[in-house]
């Protein structure tokens, strides 16, 4: 899945993690090895307990990996002794992150929950805002910035979920089963965001997913099975539109 | 942007409901520090009234309000002729019970001689004694008004009130009245007409009723009243109290089992307070582990977090101290004890209030650090 004269955005390299001891050890993750490159969308994929939510976990800096490596953007996290708040800088400004469910903090409107992650990597309360009004209209949701998570529709919300993942313009977006609360049309409407959005801002997106109706938006494919990768494929969409 | 802020106005009404409970709870921490602070003064003001320099009371005793002391009533005489004394006057004091309209009245009598020390300080209404019998200078608190006739002692004599005072009250609660220095010895004194006609009939003689509390004596600025006491102390029948170990003998030892135990309510009060106020908090933070576990995995670092507890618990402090604090201010006036809010207490009480709040704070704080940012996940389904 090379993109020939890019570096990868993502890259995990013999990437192996243990819970537990003795005969309580499991392997969530046996040797993966992915990368991941700029403008591309990928698809997590695997039946429930094959390691997809650990290895997202990993690549956001979230779980440590017990060995191997991960590489976010050139910075080797990990390898370098990092401390916890380097890895929660490092996430905030590199890693953008969309839940299967919004997850809006309920007592900020609409454009308070896309501004408070630019609130809190510095930005200045009124360019915040003026951008996390943009992103609303960009994902054409502006006219619900005053509205709260509860005043929102499953879509609306969800997209308020996407307006904040890309408010500090992250080189990295991962998603995890961010079609799952939605109908197929508006899972695909979702899709489309997210593929425009990586062709648009150069960005890697890696989208957990169970949903077959939306293999076709990804260029590849990563099927995870007992920790392990099972195959890595590219997906229709590769043929579609490759990389920027 | 406020996070701390932002929740408190999303769950508004909660808030207020939570923090009025919390204020009724700080009032009553903010009404205990009066009634303390109202026992402490209500003892010192009794001694204060007589604006003494020095008490000269029964030797060995701690009179007149720490024991009982009784001596002779030409005292007074002996101790004005003390070198460094400038005026003295004889006081009794007693607890007389009566009734107005079919209720009971306690009063604190003390007698004084008009025109010595020992008289009433302060008059807010009415005049001072000037007839030698049968008229009574009354706190406002007996409910006794100007010219109301009031009937004490065993035989009944009738007093008219001539004049009030204001916040003239013993170190238990009951309100002070002044009479002369006779009547209260004849109140004090004077057996009921049964009990006379069996003593005259036991051929008893009938025992001279001249005898008194102590003597209030004033000093000459130009003698030390150390001095002047030491003088006075070489009366083997009389003992003299500077108006200092006069004092220290109300606030620490009269009062000293009401000023411990109530001191005592106010500590438990506070752990109470501070218990409530980290359940709380511990609470609305257990209501947040879902939003702090998604700001922790966009990145919040630890500070916001815990900053948005920090402030919302000294939020709930201040909103609560000072709706506590205007709650006992109003009610104040209905207490059936003085209750004395002086700026000191008032401003340790609020002082107590943060440091407790921001104590129990760190249980929501311990709670919030250990929210995995993974569960933003897990939550999610």
């Amino acid at each position: 899945m090379d993109a020939p004269g890019k570096q990868p955005v993502v890259r995990v390299e013999h990437l192996s993690k243990t819970f537990g001891q003795g005969t309580a050890r499991v392997d969530a993750l046996i040797d993966i090895d992915m990368e991941v490159y700029p403008g591309q969308v990928v698809g997590l994929m695997g039946p429930s307990g094959s390691g997809k939510t650990t290895l997202l976990h990993c690549i956001a800096c979230i779980l440590e990996p017990s060995s191997g490596r991960v590489t976010l953007d050139g910075d080797i996290v990990y390898d370098q002794r990092w401390l916890k708040a380097d890895l929660r800088r490092l996430r905030l400004d590199k890693i953008g992150f969309i839940f299967q469910y919004p997850n809006l903090l309920p007592f900020l409107d609409g454009s308070d929950n896309v501004a408070v992650a630019m609130h809190l990597a510095g930005m200045r309360a009124g360019p915040a805002r003026a951008r996390a009004i943009e992103l609303l209209n960009y994902l054409e949701v502006g006219h619900r910035k005053h509205a709260l998570p509860r005043q929102l529709s499953g879509g609306e919300a969800q997209r308020v979920a996407i307006a904040r993942a890309l408010a500090n313009k992250p080189r990295i977006i991962l998603a995890d089963e961010p079609t799952a609360p939605l109908d197929s049309a508006r899972a695909r409407i979702v899709m489309d965001l997210l593929r425009r959005i990586a062709v648009e801002q150069s960005a890697a997106i890696i989208v957990v997913t169970h949903d077959e109706m939306i293999l076709d938006r990804f260029d590849h494919i990563f099927h995870l099975r007992d920790g392990r990768l099972e195959s890595d494929v590219p997906a229709p969409a590769a043929a579609l539109a490759s990389p920027a | 942007m406020n996070l701390a802020y932002r929740d408190i106005r999303h769950n508004l009404l909660r808030f207020v409901l939570t923090n009025f409970g919390l204020s009724l709870l700080l009032g009553i921490v903010i009404m205990i520090t009066g009634v303390y602070g109202g026992l402490i003064d209500d003892a010192l003001r009794q001694a204060r009234a007589a604006g003494a320099d020095l008490w000269v009371v029964e030797a060995g005793t701690n009179g007149p309000f720490a024991e009982s002391s009784r001596i002779p009533g030409d005292t007074r005489e002996i101790v004005s002729r003390v070198y460094g004394i400038e005026r003295a006057g004889s006081v009794t004091y007693q607890s007389v019970q009566t009734e107005i309209n079919g209720r009971p009245l306690r009063m604190y009598l003390v007698g004084f001689e008009p025109g010595r020390p020992g008289g009433p300080r302060r008059l807010v209404a009415g005049r001072e004694i000037l007839r030698s019998h049968y008229e009574l200078i009354a706190d406002r608190s007996t409910g006794l008004a100007l010219g109301q006739d009031v009937a004490l002692g065993t035989r009944g004599h009738t007093f008219t009130v001539v004049g009030l005072m204001q916040n003239e009250v013993t170190s238990s609660g009951d309100p002070v009245g002044y009479i002369t220095l006779r009547d209260a010895q004849q109140l004090q004194f004077e057996l009921a007409p049964p009990a006379s006609r069996r003593e005259k009939a036991r051929g008893s003689q009938s025992e001279g009723n001249d005898q008194i509390n102590a003597v209030i004596a004033k000093v000459s600025p130009s003698v030390p009243a150390d001095e002047a006491a030491a003088a006075l102390s070489r009366w083997k029948h009389l003992t003299a109290l500077t108006q200092d170990q006069q004092e220290t003998l109300l606030s620490k030892y009269v009062i000293e089992r009401a000023r411990k135990q109530q001191g005592l309510i106010m500590v438990l009060l506070v752990i109470v307070s501070a218990v409530i106020i980290a359940l709380i908090i511990y609470t609305l933070t257990m209501d947040k582990v879902r939003s702090i576990a998604t700001l922790k995995f966009v990145g919040a670092p630890d500070r916001t977090i815990v900053g948005m507890i920090v402030q919302q618990a000294l939020s709930m402090g201040v909103f609560g101290y000072f709706t506590g604090l205007a709650l006992v201010l109003v009610f104040r006036p209905y207490f059936p004890r003085r209750l004395v809010l002086d700026v000191e207490s008032v401003s340790v009480v609020f002082l107590i209030t943060i440091v407790v709040c921001l104590l129990a704070s760190t249980l929501g704080i311990r709670l919030a650090l250990k929210v995995d940012p993974a569960e933003a996940l897990a939550s999610s389904g």
